[in-house]
């Protein structure tokens, strides 16, 4: 009997064991199987395999045969691992713990390269480096080069000319616009956007813009790139600093001073679009695409990386020759110099902590992609990157219309492109924050003013965390 | 002799058991406390900084909301989920028609993982607030509901396919002896089936009690935390610490190290209580 007590307390032991087990190892099993330090003794061996991780899970297919091709010219085989879309942190942290760590990884910009310090390269001396066409896009710290940008993108918002053609043959219409080239501040926008709205069946649209995607992890075009203008004009406002961006590095707190004007063109976003304001919290990116490869919509939001996808949905209505590109504005003092918002977040870093030999192949592979014939044709015709290498001749500019009119954005008179300087928003809790705020708007359960009282807040916060 | 024998082989057959468990349980275990008291990115570079990630965490205003919201779907499954499997068990151990088909068929969502309910049952919740014009995030309260009635559909075949083998093994003469002895089938049912099959009752609490509460899979697919991470549970509150928040990971891991204390405490106490009330089998 005292024995079967005895068993019984352990049992329960036992049970209560069980039961937690998952909650913690969760976390901590993977590290602890994995936590030897890669060896470095190896200096000159031959290497015979690197590792990619790659960031874009879009293009991985073709980073495999790029692998490939790789490895039947040179011997030396890529391994590619691609990290599932917006997990790239995460599954950098398991990998780099093992002992076969990534050689070639990628960081987003000054703010990541705080939490990868440790790992990153010095690329100063390498040719890659040389081939930048503006060495001041690359990540420094302290006279060393820590990430170098291998492609920049731009994003604004994307209209199907052929739909605003049809608005412009209109007789009744209440704008004289004659062309998308009038269309050069906020107030024009909304005159045309709002007149659009109103003949929407003439158009044969369901509205002027795509659904505001405000499902959980789809709001990145909202809190990122869209708050990406207020606060560049806020950080461009402050004295004493070279640019905007490290200005924002620099603000311990924000003001959100354009708060009003972010609010004007989110306010353009949702009263005129395909879909009521109380649905949007289950939208996604890939609703606002398809909404507008099928012509339900003339306008979006979004950047040349999104021509792959408008070009896959089934049924895609849209010409290659109809897509163009439109600056947000967000009525601004002087925008209409204003430009396409141009950056990038991809810079690649090599892994200090490998051996030697490894860091000098990957080096080797990535001057390999954005120098020699075959990997440059690549980079142009399947990767579809606007690489910021000086490399590229003239007749190797990508061929994709989005890619081609950032292009055209970049060397317009008199306008100059808005920098990302969204690369200093100190977290993704406070984009996410963000979104949560917004999603809360256009439900009607927050007014602006507490989601600008919470932008601010947030910040604030997430701020001090990186100290 | 005998005993020497029995003693030089019992290392063996240990062993491998004991590898595993240390491996994959202990050593984690040990060294995720460690960490909870550390600043790091990767476990390989950790710096020990005492007790500030609990200050932190404590100081954070998410994670006791998505304690108090855990807390609350606990509870309301640990009901709703053991009465209806009771429910359901009593129904299908009478002798009707077709109970195997209906015991497959309760016990099937359970062999469905929690994201994919979560995606599915999101669609069908939308698909109904749609025609009020709104959705799942527009207020916690659905996000809850959703949860629970996820939670249900998930758990309910599991734990009455626990209560249909209890009931099962309840000796016929018992149940013979109180009907002659004049028992109505309620007093059947509280005076000797529910006492039989108590030790049931305590695993079934148990299990429910744990798998609510450690609930990340169907939170994260059904509403994300949204709005505003109001239906963030207790595991995703950690999880978005330690991945989304920069510097984030020790304060994670501190979370988690309160996480278990927690469920451990609750777990314990809650054995103890219903361990109480078990009778010994006839």
């Amino acid at each position: 009997m005292y024995l079967m007590k005895k068993g019984r307390g352990f049992v329960a032991f036992l049970l209560v064991l069980v039961m937690v087990c998952g909650v913690l190892s969760a976390c901590t099993s993977e590290e602890a199987e994995n936590n030897q330090q890669p060896s470095q003794s190896n200096n000159n061996e031959k290497v015979d395999e690197i590792y990619f991780l790659n960031f874009k899970p879009e293009i991985a297919d073709v980073y495999n045969k790029i692998a490939a091709d790789y490895e039947a010219e040179t011997g030396i085989k890529v391994k590619v691992v691609t990290a599932a879309s917006g997990t790239y942190e995460q599954t950098l942290k398991s990998e780099i713990a093992k002992s076969e760590p990534p050689t070639i990884f990628q960081i987003n910009g000054p703010i990541g390269y705080q939490t990868w310090k440790e790992y990153c390269l010095d690329l100063k001396d390498t040719k890659l480096y040389s081939f930048l066409s503006d060495p001041n896009l690359a990540i420094t710290s302290n006279g060393g080069v820590y990430g170098i940008p291998y492609v920049v993108e731009g994003y604004g918002i994307i209209y199907n000319n052929a739909i605003m053609e049809k608005y412009f043959a209109l007789s009744n219409r209440a704008t004289d616009f004659k062309s998308m080239d009038e269309i050069n501040n906020f107030e024009k926008l909304k005159a045309l956007v709002e007149d659009m709205q109103a003949h929407k069946d003439e158009l044969g649209i369901e509205g002027v813009f795509a659904s505001t995607s405000l499902a959980p992890g789809e709001a990145w075009r909202w809190e990122t790139h869209l708050a990406n203008i207020p606060f560049y004009y806020e950080f461009k406002d402050k004295q004493n600093y070279d640019n905007p961006i490290l200005a924002g590095l620099a603000s311990n707190e924000i003001a959100f001073k354009y708060s009003e004007n972010y609010k004007k063109i989110f306010d353009l976003y949702i009263n005129n679009s395909c879909t009521e304001k109380a649905m949007l919290g289950t939208k996604t990116v890939n609703d606002s695409m398809a909404e507008f490869a099928l012509g339900k919509v003339a306008m979006v939001q979004n950047g040349n990386w999104a021509w792959a996808q408008i070009k896959g949905v089934e049924g895609n209505v849209v010409d290659e020759k109809d897509i163009k590109f439109l600056p947000i504005y967000i009525d601004v003092e002087g925008e209409e110099s204003q430009g396409l918002c141009i950056g990038t977040e991809n810079y690649l870093a090599i892994n200090s902590k490998v051996s030697e030999a490894k860091q000098k192949a990957s080096i080797e592979f990535i001057e390999w992609l954005f120098s020699s014939e075959k990997g440059k044709d690549y980079v142009v015709n399947e990767l579809g990157f606007i690489a910021p290498f000086n490399t590229f001749e003239e007749d190797e500019k990508p061929k994709d219309p989005l890619a081609r009119e950032v292009l055209n954005w970049m060397e317009k008179d008199g306008v100059s492109s808005v920098p990302w300087v969204f690369a200093v928003f100190p977290s993704q809790n406070f984009k996410n924050t963000f979104a949560d705020a917004l999603l809360e708007y256009v439900q009607g359960n927050k007014s602006w003013d507490e989601v600008t009282k919470t932008v601010i807040e947030s910040w604030k916060v997430e701020k001090a965390k990186g100290e | 002799m005998h005993n020497r024998h029995m003693s030089r082989y019992f290392f063996v057959f240990v062993f491998p058991t004991l590898l595993a468990f240390l491996l994959s349980f202990v050593i984690p275990f040990i060294l995720g406390i460690v960490l909870s008291f550390t600043d790091f990115t990767s476990i390989i570079d950790a710096k020990w900084v005492g007790i500030s990630n609990y200050i932190e965490a404590f100081s954070n205003k998410d994670f006791l909301n998505a304690l108090r919201f855990t807390v609350k779907i606990a509870i309301v499954t640990v009901i709703t989920v053991n009465f209806f499997a009771m429910c359901l068990a009593l129904l299908l151990t009478r002798k009707i028609r077709g109970t195997n088909v209906f015991r497959a068929i309760f016990f099937m969502p359970n062999l469905i993982g929690g994201i994919v309910l979560g995606y599915i049952w999101q669609l069908i919740i939308n698909g109904v607030l749609y025609k009020f014009g709104v959705t799942l995030t527009y207020k916690p309260e659905y996000g809850f509901w959703g949860l629970v009635i996820l939670m249900n559909w998930q758990m309910i075949g599991y734990m009455m396919v626990i209560y249909i083998a209890a009931i099962q093994s309840i000796p016929n003469t018992l149940i013979e002896a109180a009907k002659i002895d004049g028992a109505s089938p309620f007093q059947i049912l509280t005076r000797i089936k529910l006492p039989i099959i108590m030790p049931s009752i305590t695993i079934c609490l148990f299990l429910t009690m744990a798998n609510s509460f450690k609930n990340f899979d169907s939170n994260l697919a059904l509403t994300a935390g949204a709005p505003s991470r109001k239906t963030a549970m207790l595991a995703l509150d950690i999880y978005n610490t330690f991945y989304n928040t920069l510097n984030g990971e020790g304060v994670g891991q501190a979370k988690a190290v309160v996480f278990f204390i927690i469920v451990a405490v609750i777990a314990f106490l809650q054995l103890k209580l219903t361990r109480r009330k078990e009778v010994d089998n006839v």
